[in-house]
């Protein structure tokens, strides 16, 4: 057996890696969104999300869709990059489950498989048609968002609307410390496959993963405490303050009744 | 086994998120107790971990692979409530930053993984650890069962959320409104892949960690507690000493009418009327002998004297006839212009110091 696991994590931190920079430099680009203030983005986006689970019409999930695709669009986020990183991934994953349903659902049929005891239902299918749907148009939405706003953006928004400092502190280190830490195993992991002559049995091959989480999980203690250590050299006493500097402009407000308009119709409409 | 948005309805995401909400805040406290000040640095860099874990891929027999949450790993070296957190959290990154799992369901997904797991995970493995030294191999075999129901349970959790939606939620046609397949099918639909190949993953992940530990450094088996390298720092303790110093308060408070029992004034303290009356006088001379009292008020004593008028003479107010009334009013109001000047420093300190770091 080849050290196909290996090469299949490398593969995935990589994607992690990849993704975060597309995300920073997307972010980055003059857009719609990215003139907004963060919290309009944050609280106008979840809205939307919000929206998209409460409608129940498919026209009206589908009109969100649209709306989303074109604040990508004027977001500089290009829809080639929703594509490949949202909408074939969804549809991979939500298709293959609510694929059985158009089938299994009882209700009207509207059309039998030829040559198989199958029929497709009227209820099976608009059900399915809406959970793909609905999971498109929220990860849509949810993509839009982490593309157009900064990591760093997006923490400040979300403490003010009042998410505790020590959860907005929490998340923010350990965004920083993801990407170390799959650094550090990544560089275990090529130094492991480059010292491997072979293939190995399976039960080595998962001594080894093991052995690596050992070593990356004291590694993270070690960085935990140089953590903490720093913290309090620089004064950490338990308490986070966090420096607010967002302001709302008239152009903000209007961006937030826009979006919180668009949401209110939409479950108006689909309810 | 992370729901994306639109398979449970906003009901369920909202009694799910409430549900979360009271592990996290339930967790937050109890963690904060063991960790203290530790408490961020800790539970952040183990989230990170928690992440970078889940992205490991563990091979399994018959040649296929999985991804294990890590569940068991962060019960059995954080304890419970640290690995509700740090899954958590580890949780939220994915949701918010990667977009794996939904916004409206990240509720629902930490209280299966996170919180759901994380206490299953640490119950079986302390049952099956029971008293087992920490270097035996019972406790790998502990981590394993530990790492496999977890994630079972966690599963088990997710397809009943699935399984009661088209049960609760249908349109008027009868097409379900969420996730489409009842319970006798999303059941054995979602524990099929996790009985067998994500169990396997987290069972040999948790049993091969535990094993590695157990040869490097068997002390982070003990669970949480053993994270913490020195002593809680002084913040800390003056925290905790806080509570008892202010019983410590109240007390002395209720004590000060015991003042009422020394009789006379104090030496040196006399008043102008005193003097004048010859009470002073009387101490002097009990006192010092052959120091002749003077024989009036001294001018100097007579004419500070009316300068300033206490606002509570005697510890008692005018108005308060009773003295021990008087003495307990007086260290009442003491002991509130005392609290009333620090809360005043105290604010003008963090205001300037919010004022110093926006600049």
């Amino acid at each position: 057996m080849s050290q196909g696991f290996i090469e299949a994590t490398l593969r995935g931190f990589t994607a992690a890696i990849s993704k975060a920079l597309v995300s920073e430099t997307a972010a980055s680009q003059p857009g719609l969104l990215q003139t907004l203030d963060p919290r309009v983005r944050v609280l106008g986006l979840f809205t939307l999300v919000a929206a998209v689970v409460l409608s129940r019409r498919i026209s009206v999930i589908a009109g969100l869709f649209a709306i989303a695709v074109l604040m990508a669009t004027a977001s500089r986020v290009r829809v080639v990059v929703l594509a490949k990183r949202v909408w074939l991934i969804v549809l991979g994953f939500s298709g293959l489950i609510a694929l059985p349903a158009v089938f299994v659902t009882p209700g009207q049929p509207i059309f039998r498989m030829p040559w198989l005891p199958l029929a497709v239902t009227a209820q099976g299918l608009r059900g399915a048609t809406r959970l793909v749907l609905r999971a498109e148009t929220a990860a849509t939405l949810t993509t839009v968002l982490a593309l157009s706003t900064p990591w760093a953006h997006l923490l400040k928004a979300l403490r003010s609307l009042h998410l505790p400092a020590e959860v907005v502190t929490m998340l923010a280190m350990t965004h920083r410390y993801v990407f170390l830490l799959v650094e550090t195993a990544g560089q275990m992991f090529e130094s492991r496959q480059s010292r491997t002559v072979g293939a190995l049995p399976g039960r080595e091959q998962r001594r080894m993963a093991a052995r690596t989480a050992g070593v990356l999980l004291t590694k993270s203690i070690e960085l935990s405490h140089q953590v903490f250590l720093a913290m309090r050299s620089r004064g950490f006493r338990g308490e986070v303050p966090l420096l607010q500097d967002l302001r709302m402009k008239a152009h903000d407000y209007l961006g937030l009744m826009v979006l919180v308009l668009i949401a209110g119709v939409a479950v108006w409409i689909g309810r | 086994m992370h729901i994306p948005d639109g398979y449970l309805s906003p009901s369920t995401c909202a009694t799910l998120y409430a549900f979360a909400a009271a592990g996290w805040y339930s967790a937050l406290r109890r963690i904060k107790r063991v960790w203290a000040t530790r408490t961020i640095p800790l539970l952040s860099v183990f989230a990170a971990f928690s992440f970078v874990i889940m992205m490991f891929n563990i091979p399994l027999p018959g040649g296929t692979s999985g991804h294990p949450v890590g569940i068991g790993v962060a019960a059995v070296v954080l304890g419970p409530w640290g690995s509700i957190l740090a899954i958590s959290i580890a949780l939220a990154i994915q949701a918010l930053f990667f977009g794996d799992g939904g916004i409206t369901t990240l509720g629902a997904n930490c209280f299966n993984m996170a919180i759901i797991g994380s206490l299953t995970a640490w119950g079986v493995y302390q049952l099956v650890a029971a008293n087992s030294k920490l270097g035996s191999r019972r406790r790998a075999a502990a981590a394993a069962v530990a790492g496999y129901i977890s994630i079972n349970a966690a599963a088990l959790a997710t397809a009943f959320e699935f399984g009661i939606q088209p049960i609760l939620f249908r349109d008027a046609t009868g097409a379900p409104l969420y996730a489409p397949y009842p319970l006798h099918i999303a059941i054995p639909a979602m524990m099929i892949g996790h009985l067998t190949i994500a169990g396997l993953a987290e069972a040999a992940i948790s049993a091969g960690l535990v094993s590695y530990l157990q040869r490097t450094d068997v002390g982070l088996l003990r669970g949480g507690t053993s994270l913490i390298p020195e002593p809680l720092p002084n913040v800390i303790q003056a925290e905790r000493w806080a509570g008892r110093l202010w019983l410590a308060t109240v007390l002395l408070m209720l004590l000060t009418p015991l003042g009422i029992l020394a009789a006379g004034t104090a030496w040196g303290e006399w008043s102008a009327q005193e003097l004048q009356q010859g009470q002073g006088s009387v101490q002097i001379s009990g006192v010092s002998p052959q120091q002749a009292p003077p024989s009036r008020v001294p001018a100097g004593l007579q004419k500070l004297s009316t300068v300033w008028t206490a606002p509570f003479p005697g510890y008692a107010p005018r108005f308060v006839k009773h003295p021990a009334l008087g003495y307990l009013l007086s260290a009442m109001f003491v002991v509130g212009l005392f609290l009333l000047a620090s809360r005043l420093t105290m604010s003008i300190r963090k205001r300037w110091r919010g004022r110093e770091l926006r600049a």
